[in-house]
Parts: structure tokens; sequence; C-alpha cells
């Protein structure tokens, strides 16, 4: 009978504090976007967060991106050559590439290198009182260090999905026009004729916006909420990594179904 | 300073990179370039049968794409499929009893339709309509009258 | 122009204060007077790193009110509250400098902040206040490279930046070598003196505390146990304030953490 009732009690405080913390998080999040008009009077903020988050991860997805795409040349060539279909390497890769593996990689990377790096660094901020320090400053610091880097997360996650995309196509050429032999003009143009602007590139750009958001949001909020000892940081950092692919997952799942779903 | 103008530089090359491959993948990569619904003509085709041929089809004429299908519907009259079809307006000289075709890109692939010139010195222009045409090839009614012909044989 | 006001800059009723179930403060009353350094002193744990934050309005009491020149701090509104901020400042026990700028921008802060002033003036100002605690020479040394003393007493220079009318010291003498424990010794009275600006100090090195406080207060467990100047607590009669004084490892805190008799736990029962 006790051993029912605690089941029943830990349980309650599990989801209680799994609620808690979801309501901590969207208040942060309100905030964080509340705070916007400081990066319209301070671009360099922006400017900053945005080398961080952005240009140190292009080459890391640039090379990814051109290794996926080899991958799924060589891949796609050995399935499409068994029905004789080629010449739809190029439409094969490029789907690919726009609708999943750009902005899912492209995240699931970002979260690795951009996400870990923000929330280690915002909660070693918070563990060496950093942001205790600002707030006594009369600033505050939601506005002065999170924001700044939300909007260079947003900002840079669709570029480098982009980049990803771009590079993954090439990698595909290479591989397929290069190595195996597909005609160059069937590959481009067998490409251009089925993918859709609107369908396959506006949606793949959708997804890796809210994919930004997300990310970034996880991150920022693990490194504020954490526990100021270096305990706490490694599990905030892991937690970033790991809340943060399941999210992109997850998410990913949902908008294919709204966006490809008929 | 210096260090906040190469972080600047770096941020300037990265947002253009970023934009670059944006448009790559909207001119190279998509249908952009070959896009223009709306600087095209239309006109209809009815068929007995439209087969697998669903919108955004493309229509060729020898081989080359000049529009694509974008509108399908029934006619509850005549029992017809009536199909819309975009032509690209650069293509403004296409003979009135041009023949529509149904083909299938390979054996698995597609379905398209496919323009036949006529003789014809009258062109088309927007609303005009295809008089011949040639219904979807079903693979399952070419098996049956095959072997149908096939018993007739055996029988006489 | 405060001069003559004698009226308590900090005022402090019926604190309560609990942190999960633990209780901080269970009804602390306290007046913190203006231009003297005021000490708070009291065993590890007992919260007064807790009370500044509370003073300084980034926790809220459970119970109680906390009053800093007359306003009452945790009903003020948000844009209040920092405003409010900008005439308090304070020391962190790690100095919590920015570390991703170097020694002059983390004192120019404040002022690029809340001041339009040319650049021309903010570095005078900066300049100024790097002399006054003797760091001139290091403006140009990134956080990183600063000792414990140095970055201390960079953020003493940051928390002065915008002369403001309270300075909160959170241990300041913690982890100090023996000489920049007597360079802070030096630095707060003289700030104090200077600038007629009113110090709360956080501490529990007696020695240290006593020599500069005009006023004591000890807390522990929640409470305000005893308080007066630094003669009246060498001549207290209570026996808790002769213990931590004195520093006897026995007395009213005992030595032994609550257990079980010794003989209990050795032996089985």
């Amino acid at each position: 009978m006790k051993s029912i009732t605690n089941f029943f009690a830990s349980l309650g405080s599990n989801v209680m504090s799994a609620v808690q913390k979801l309501g901590r998080a969207h208040m942060l999040f309100f905030q964080m976007v509340m705070g916007m008009d400081e990066i319209l009077r301070r671009p360099s903020l922006l400017i900053k967060q945005l080398y961080y988050v952005g240009v140190l991860s292009v080459i890391l997805i640039s090379l990814s991106g051109f290794f996926v795409g080899m991958v799924l040349g060589l891949q796609g060539y050995y399935t499409l050559s068994q029905f004789g279909a080629e010449a739809t390497l190029g439409v094969m890769v490029a789907a690919s590439l726009v609708r999943e593996l750009g902005p899912v990689v492209t995240a699931l990377l970002f979260a690795g290198r951009a996400g870990s790096a923000l929330t280690a660094e915002v909660g070693l901020m918070k563990a060496t009182e950093q942001l205790s320090g600002l707030e006594m400053m009369a600033v505050n610091p939601v506005r002065r260090v999170l924001t700044p880097r939300l909007f260079g997360g947003i900002f840079s996650m669709p570029l480098l999905a982009a980049m990803f995309s771009m590079f993954g196509v090439l990698g595909g050429w290479f591989v397929g026009v290069g190595l195996l032999g597909v005609d160059d003009g069937t590959y481009w143009s067998q490409m251009q004729t089925k993918i859709d602007l609107h369908e396959d590139i506006y949606n793949g750009v959708i997804k890796s916006i809210v994919f930004g958001v997300v990310c970034t949001w996880i991150a920022l909020f693990e490194g504020y909420d954490s526990t100021p000892t270096s305990e706490g940081l490694s599990r905030a950092t892991t937690r970033t990594v790991v809340h943060s692919a399941f999210a992109i997952l997850g998410l990913d799942f949902i908008l294919t179904a709204i966006m490809f779903g008929e | 300073m210096t260090h906040q103008r190469h972080l600047e530089m770096m941020v300037g090359v990265f947002v253009a990179a970023g934009i670059v491959a944006l448009f790559f993948m909207a001119l190279q990569v998509s249908n952009l370039g070959s896009i223009s619904d709306e600087e095209g003509y239309n006109v209809t085709a009815r068929f007995d049968n439209i087969g697998g041929i669903k919108v955004k089809a493309p229509v060729t004429m020898a081989g080359v794409k000049v529009g694509r299908v974008t509108n399908i519907e029934f006619d509850k009259e005549t029992f017809e499929a009536v199909a819309t079809l975009n032509i690209e307006k650069r293509y403004d000289q296409i003979p009135d009893d041009t023949f529509a075709k149904i083909f299938t890109a390979g054996l698995l692939g597609e379905q398209y339709i496919g323009l036949d010139a006529g003789g014809s010195d009258i062109y088309l222009e927007e609303g005009s309509s295809l008089q011949l045409t040639q219904s979807a090839l079903v693979l399952e009614e070419v098996i049956g009258q095959f072997l149908f012909s096939k018993a007739q044989e055996g029988s006489e | 122009m405060y001069e003559d006001d004698d009226s308590p800059l900090v005022k402090i009723r019926n604190l309560h204060f609990k942190r999960g179930s633990k209780v901080i403060f269970a009804g602390v009353d306290m007046d913190i007077p203006r231009r003297k350094v005021t000490a708070i002193m009291g065993p590890s744990g007992t919260g007064k790193t807790t009370l500044l934050k509370l003073i300084g309005g980034q926790l809220r009491p459970d119970q109680g009110t906390i009053e800093f020149d007359g306003e009452n701090i945790h009903a003020l509104k948000t844009r209040d509250l920092y405003k409010l901020r900008m005439r308090m400042g304070m020391l962190f026990q790690s100095g919590a400098l920015l570390t991703d700028i170097n020694v002059f921008e983390n004192v120019a802060y404040p002022l690029r902040e809340h001041t339009d002033l040319s650049d021309s003036m903010l570095e005078r100002l900066v300049l100024l206040k790097l002399e006054a605690v003797g760091l001139r020479g290091a403006r140009d040394l990134m956080p990183s490279e600063l000792s414990g003393g140095m970055a201390r007493r960079v953020a003493l220079a940051r928390a002065i930046a915008l002369d403001p009318m309270m300075i909160m010291y959170d241990e300041p003498f913690t982890g100090q070598d023996p000489i920049s424990m007597g360079v802070l010794v030096k630095l707060i009275p003289s700030l104090n003196e200077a600038a007629h600006i009113s110090s709360i100090l956080v501490s529990h090195d007696v020695r240290e505390t006593l020599e500069i406080a005009d006023m004591v207060f000890v807390i522990s467990n929640g409470k305000v146990v005893d308080s007066g100047t630094p003669d009246e607590l060498h001549d207290s009669s209570k026996q808790w304030t002769k213990q931590f004084i004195d520093g006897l490892p026995d007395g009213p805190v005992p030595f032994h953490y609550p257990a079980p008799e010794l003989e209990e736990d050795l032996l089985g029962k």
C-alpha cells in the first residue's frame, strides 16, 4: 500500500516539476523575445553572436553537407540503377536534402556544436555571478545576454541549412556525375523539373527557422536554468543536446506531416 | 577595434554566403528558372480517360517541355476529363489542330501530355481547346484486349 | 545633501525567507545607517549573501519589507527597481567581471550602459576609478589574467563607477592572501570616507571586519543574535557572540554536528 502511494507521489512530483520547468522555459522565451528592441539598439551584440553561432559553424556544416551528399549520390545510384532510373539521381539527392536532411542534420549538428557551447557559456556566466553582476549594474541579463544569442541562432540556422543543402547537392553531383558517370545535364534538369520552389525549398527554410528557434531556446534555457556547479553544468549541457535532438526529430515529423501531407 | 572589424567582416561573408546558397537552391535546384505560370496562355483538352496525369504534370512538344497541366476537371455532361494546359507564352505558334496524347515516361515513369503539331494556319490562343486527343493507355485494358484477341484466334 | 539625514539607509522589518523547505531568515529586523561601514557577520551558511541579494531585489522575501532610502524595494516596478540599482553597487565574491572584455571595458560597462558620456570623458572617469583601486596599469588585461585580489579590486572600481550611495561587499576577504587583504582593508573605509558611501559588508573574517566596521550585526539561525559597535561586541556578555568573535571551537554552536552517541555508532546497539 505504501509503495503504491509512494509511486503516485513521485510520479506527481515529477510531473509537477516538469510542468514548472516548462513554465519557466516559456517565461524566459517571452522575456527574450520582448528584449528584441535591444538588438535593434545595439546591432553589434547580434553581430558578435552571429559570428560565434554562425560563422564558426560554417566549415563543419559545409563539410558535413558535402559528405552527406556524396553518400546520397552513391547509395542513390546503386538503388536507382537497378530500375534503370539513374537519371533521377539529382532529384533524389536534392529532394532528400532540401526537404529533410538539410534542415534536420544541420539542426542536429548545430545543437551539438553551438547549442552545447551556448549552454556552457550561459551556465558559466551564471555560476561566476556574471548574470547577477549585470543585474546589480541595472542591466537586464536576459535582454543583454540571452536575446542576442537567441536571434543569432534563429538567423544562422536557415543560412547554415541552405549551405548544407547546397554542398550536399554538389557532393551528390561530384559522386554521381564525376565518378559514376550520370549525365551532367540530366542531373540538373531532372532536379529542376521535380523540385518545387514553394513546396520544397520554402518549406525547408521554414523548417530550419523553426529548428533554429527551438534549438537556441533549449540551449539558452538550460544554461540559464542550470544549477551553478560543475555537475549541474555538465548535466545541463547533456540535456541541451538530448532535448534538442528529440525536439528536432519530433518537430520534423509534425512539420513534414503538415507541409507535405495531403 | 580591428577585432570588431574582423568580426563584422566575417559575419558579412557568412550572411552573403548563406544568401548565395539560398539563391543557388532556388535557381539551380528548383524549378524557379522554368516556372512561368502567369506568363503563359491556357488551352483545354478533353480526354476519355486521363490516366495518371496530375496537376503540374509537364506538357511537351517533340520532347521539349512547353507548359504544365494546371487544372483537371470532370465534365458531368459528357463524362470526359477536361485538362487545362498552361503553355508558355513564347510558344505562340502552335496550330489549333494539334493532337494531344498522354504518354508515360518509361515503363514506371510518370505520365505527361505530348503535343503533336498539326498543319493548320490558325494558332492556339487563350481559351482555345484541343479537339484531337488520345486517352491514356491503361495497361489492364491493353492486356485484356491482347488476351481477348488471342482467345479469338484460338477459337477460329 | 543627505548629510543631516539620520534615518537608516536600509530598513529591514520582520524579514522571512525560505529556500525550499530550509528556513534562512525567520524574522530579521535591521537598520543600516548612512555613511557608515556596517558589517553583517555569522557562520557560513547563515544566508549572508542571500541577505544582500534580498536588498538588491534579486530575491523576494516571503514576508516582511526591505526599504532602501525610503522605498520599499519589493513593491517597485521592474523599471524603477533597475533605476534604484543604479544607486547601489555590489562587489561579488568572485568579482563577477565579464570575461570576454578587458579591465577597462569592464569598468566602463556601467557608464556606457547608463550615461551618454563622450569617449574622452568616459576614459578619464574609468582611469580615475582604476587609479582609486591602484590598477590603472592593468587596464588592458583580460579578467583571466588577473589574480583573485586584483579581480576583486577591478570589480570594486566597476561598483563605484556610477558613484552609488551604497556598496555591498560579499565576503571581500575570503580567499585573499594577506597583502590583498591588507589592501582591501585599507580601501573599503577610505572609499567610504572619500565618497560618502554607505557600505554593507558581509563576512566571517572577524579580525578584519571588526577593524573597519562602524556597526556590526551578528546573525545565526535566521535571526539577529547580537548587534552593536565592534567594542560593544568585544565586551558582549552573550556566549554565542564570544564564541564567534574569539573563534572558540566549542560553545553554544557545538563542534559536533548532531549525531547519536559515539559509542552507539561504533559498537552498534
